[in-house]
């Protein structure tokens, strides 16, 4: 909400005690509300505002990552096509699988966070919301220095694990394999940054009263993917940063023959690669228990027993990587070890799984888009794991390890395991978002165009790879028999494609004429239903005094909340780790220009550092003038604050 | 709605120390990213170390000594560290400042060691991957040495301004408790380069 123009009285250290609600709210708009114009917009700390620009920043690569695919599935549709040659076809499916990993699925899960934690755990901003307003434009530089280098051919064409020494300096001639590793540097260090705010926001900026039980279970998703970035994500950071210095410094750690090692690469890769897979389904399987509880019209059951499965799924996640490297000779009992973990994974996702079940069967569930999604979800991420369990298995793996069966195997989880459950989340928190409600009907027509065209884009993979067609092919010849079941693919992905058309196109729609939807419009229980939609930039005209995990089912006469905080300085409550107890006032940062500059800074030392190592020290000196800028000061209130 | 107060919170202080500060979570938040990078970093030293028949790579192990010394100042340090948090945590400002001095200079002498221990260094870090990778240790260390020290000179600055009050003594608690970090993550990165056994 842009900041009223004129300047209204402002009472040194006017407090919300007292106050009626029309002065209160606007008192509070004006403390929070962003400055106008453009200015007002570039220098927004707002969690919601950020969490927006990631969301629609997230939709126009996963748009842009469909129509890669969409050649691809051109490509092969039938034998010894020409839509486009090998080189090119390189580039777009690395291209299209490191976008969708890295400015997609990650980010988007990220933005979901970063609208809604602070909602639903009612507080008024993100904490350090200049860095949420910082990891946003070094996302966007990020993705945008990946799609201008493959408009330039320049695009990476190394896979989207980049395994050298196809990456290295022998063979990764020319800047592709940088642009790969750069654009890994930009987009976890915004994750990191993310990721940080998310712990912090979730441990120190709860409302008072809410345990860690009471804490929603969305919530405690993304604090656990959270905790999984942190410890995961610096891996490939240590492997892309690495394989820089190999290719412009002459350094060796991928160099068998200077005592380098290019199985190295790929543990360090994969140390993040597979908890990469749960930070992406995680967060989803946060969004299902939200739409599961509110659409079964009750708590969800066994709330303690989904946190402690969401605990497990992240401490085991990092104790599977090597079954992606079963094909490199590694030793047996190590190998047998990870099957294991691989096959014990599914014990806390199974009963996650089992605790939904019994919360739709023991409830009273409505039937609307958002479920739909889940109930897509669980068929098609079921079949998934299934296909997982079987590739966990050592000689399986081996005989279809780089084909198509890999494909579909991690298409069914990564699409049916995070995108169904993020398409019924988006029509599930839309209305929050815009005010305004998605068309049901087209809904519909959505979830079916998705269901029916994943599973004949995809389930066709499965036996192309038992047949034998490998990943990565440009084309087949025509004896081989795979042009049936390519074409059928193909002809699944248009279908799937025509679902995200509807998808968009509903948004967009119904962001303009849906009707409205009322602070409630679904009778949910957690704390994001409590503010208006779209929330106003404070979110809350009070902060509300938590006693359950679903407070507006337990509190449906009168709201408890507490008093005290101040109105004309952007003021937030600071509570006790375990039980939430108030503990400090703290002061929650205003807008500031410094993010975006610090960010532009950023982006020029990272672009210039895969030129010229010296790009390294002067690009750092220039970072540290911009943060010297971000954290001097600006007024003596802020000492105090 | 209908609501009705059940507590009050004015009465609360407007910035706290450890853990009561979101700031102190947030750094040790980076610690903890940045931590995972050192013990990555050290995972890739003994992967190297232990796939090779013979370690060091050709070479012997590198002189020591200024390595021993930084490792002494550093620990050291941690003395006049621990006096600037109490310092900070009692609003003392003569205190702080004159700590804060000292620990940059420390700091500064710490990261000219630094480049003494690159100087000294006999492979290169192309000459094989054993060089490489320490190098690339001493490097990642380098680079928290001198952002640390980069943020104990602004925050020096800012103490000596009239800015030096208030929430800016949490500032330096903080600054403290990342040095502790910086100092911590040094000592296996120290046995690594300089004492591992020959193999």
């Amino acid at each position: 909400m842009p900041r009223a123009a004129a300047a209204m009285p402002r009472p040194a250290n006017q407090r919300d005690t007292g106050l009626d609600d029309a002065e209160l709210r606007e008192r509070l708009a004006y403390t929070w509300g962003r400055r106008p114009g453009i200015i007002g917009w570039l220098t927004t700390v707002d969690h919601k505002e950020i969490g927006k620009r990631y969301l629609a920043t997230a939709f126009v690569f996963l748009a842009l990552g469909g129509l890669l695919a969409a050649i691809i599935r051109l490509q092969l549709a039938r034998p010894e096509a020409h839509v486009v040659g090998p080189d090119l076809y390189n580039q777009i499916f690395t291209v299209h699988g490191a976008n969708m990993m890295f400015l997609f699925a990650v980010p988007v899960m990220q933005a979901f966070s970063m609208y809604l934690v602070p909602l639903m755990v009612g507080t008024r901003n993100i904490a350090f919301g200049k860095v949420g307003a910082f990891s946003y434009w070094i996302y966007l530089a990020g993705g945008v220095f990946l799609w201008v280098s493959f408009v330039l051919d320049i695009g990476p064409d190394v896979g989207w694990f980049a395994y050298v020494p196809l990456s290295g300096p022998q063979y990764g001639i020319g800047k592709r394999a940088d642009v790969w590793a750069q654009m890994i540097t930009f987009t976890e260090v915004s994750s990191m940054a993310v990721a940080v705010e998310t712990i912090v926001t979730v441990f120190k900026h709860r409302a008072p009263g809410m345990t860690l039980t009471q804490i929603p279970l969305f919530v405690w998703a993304m604090l656990v993917t959270a905790f999984m970035i942190i410890f995961a994500m610096p891996a490939v950071m240590v492997a892309s940063t690495s394989l820089i210095l190999d290719r412009l410094i002459g350094t060796h750690f991928f160099n068998q023959a200077e005592g380098g090692s290019a199985i190295l690469f790929q543990h360090l890769f994969w140390f993040f690669g597979h908890p990469e897979v749960y930070i992406i389904f995680i967060p989803a399987t946060g969004m299902v228990s939200a739409i599961i509880e509110t659409f079964s019209r009750r708590p969800v059951f066994g709330h303690v027993a989904v946190i402690i499965s969401l605990v497990g799924t992240g401490m085991l996640a990092f104790g599977l990587w090597v079954h992606h490297m079963f094909a490199t000779g590694l030793p047996e009992l190590g190998a047998s070890f990870f099957t294991i973990m691989s096959m014990l994974i599914a014990i806390p996702s199974g009963l996650q799984i089992f605790c939904w079940l019994v919360t739709l069967l023991t409830g009273t569930p409505v039937i609307r888009t958002p479920l739909l999604f889940v109930f897509g979800f669980f068929f098609i991420f079921v079949l998934g794991g299934m296909t997982g369990v079987m590739v966990a298995s050592i000689p399986i793996d081996l005989q279809v390890h780089d084909t198509y069966f890999v494909v579909a195997h991690f298409h069914y989880v990564l699409i049916g395991g995070a995108v169904f459950p993020l398409i019924g989340a988006t029509y599930y928190w839309f209305p929050k978002i815009t005010g305004r409600m998605m068309s049901e009907r087209l809904g519909v027509w959505n979830f079916w165009l998705a269901f029916i065209g994943f599973n004949v884009a995809f389930f066709p993979m499965h036996i192309l790879g038992i047949l034998g067609m490998p990943r990565r092919v440009y084309t087949y010849q025509t004896d081989v028999g795979w042009d049936g079941l390519n074409l059928l693919s193909s002809a699944g992905a248009f279908i799937l494609a025509a679902s995200f058309a509807l998808f968009f196109f509903n948004m967009l729609r119904s962001a303009r004429v849906g009707p409205l939807a009322g602070p409630n419009p679904w009778g949910a229980g957690t704390l994001e239903w409590l503010a208006a939609s779209p929330p106003p930039s404070h979110n809350f005209d009070h902060i509300p005094f938590v006693t359950h995990a679903t407070p507006l089912w337990a509190e449906r006469e009168s709201l408890p909340i507490v008093t005290g905080i101040s109105v004309n300085t952007r003021e937030i409550l600071i509570t006790t780790l375990a039980d939430a107890r108030p503990e400090i006032r703290e002061a929650s940062p205003d807008s500031s220009i410094w993010p975006l500059i610090a960010a532009i800074a950023t982006t020029i030392a990272f672009i210039a550092s895969i030129f010229s190592p010296w790009a390294a020290v002067w690009g750092s000196a220039l970072i540290g003038v911009t943060l010297v800028g971000w954290f001097w000061p600006k007024s003596m209130k802020e000492d105090e604050e | 709605m209908k609501t009705r107060t059940v507590a009050d919170v004015s009465s609360l202080p407007p910035y706290g120390f450890g853990t009561s500060a979101s700031t102190w979570w947030g750094t040790l938040g980076f610690c903890a990213i940045e931590g995972t990078g050192f013990a990555l970093a050290i995972g890739m030293y003994l992967y190297l170390a232990f796939n090779n028949p013979h370690w060091p790579l050709g070479f012997s192990r590198p002189v020591h000594w200024p390595g021993t010394v930084l490792t002494i100042l550093l620990l050291l340090s941690l003395i006049p560290n621990v006096m600037v948090d109490r310092a900070a945590r009692a609003h003392d400002l003569a205190k702080v400042r004159w700590l804060l001095v000292l620990l940059t200079g420390i700091g500064i002498l710490a990261i000219a060691l630094r480049f003494v221990e690159f100087y000294m260094l006999i492979p290169r870090w192309d000459s094989n991957a054993y060089g490489s990778i320490i190098w690339f240790l001493l490097g990642l260390h380098a680079t928290h040495l001198i952002t640390d020290v980069g943020d104990s000179v602004v925050l020096t600055a800012l103490m000596f301004t009239k800015h030096g009050r208030a929430k800016r003594f949490a500032d330096v608690s903080d600054n403290a408790f990342y040095w502790y970090f910086v100092v911590a993550a040094w000592l296996p990165i120290y046995y690594l380069v300089y004492w591992f056994p020959i193999l």
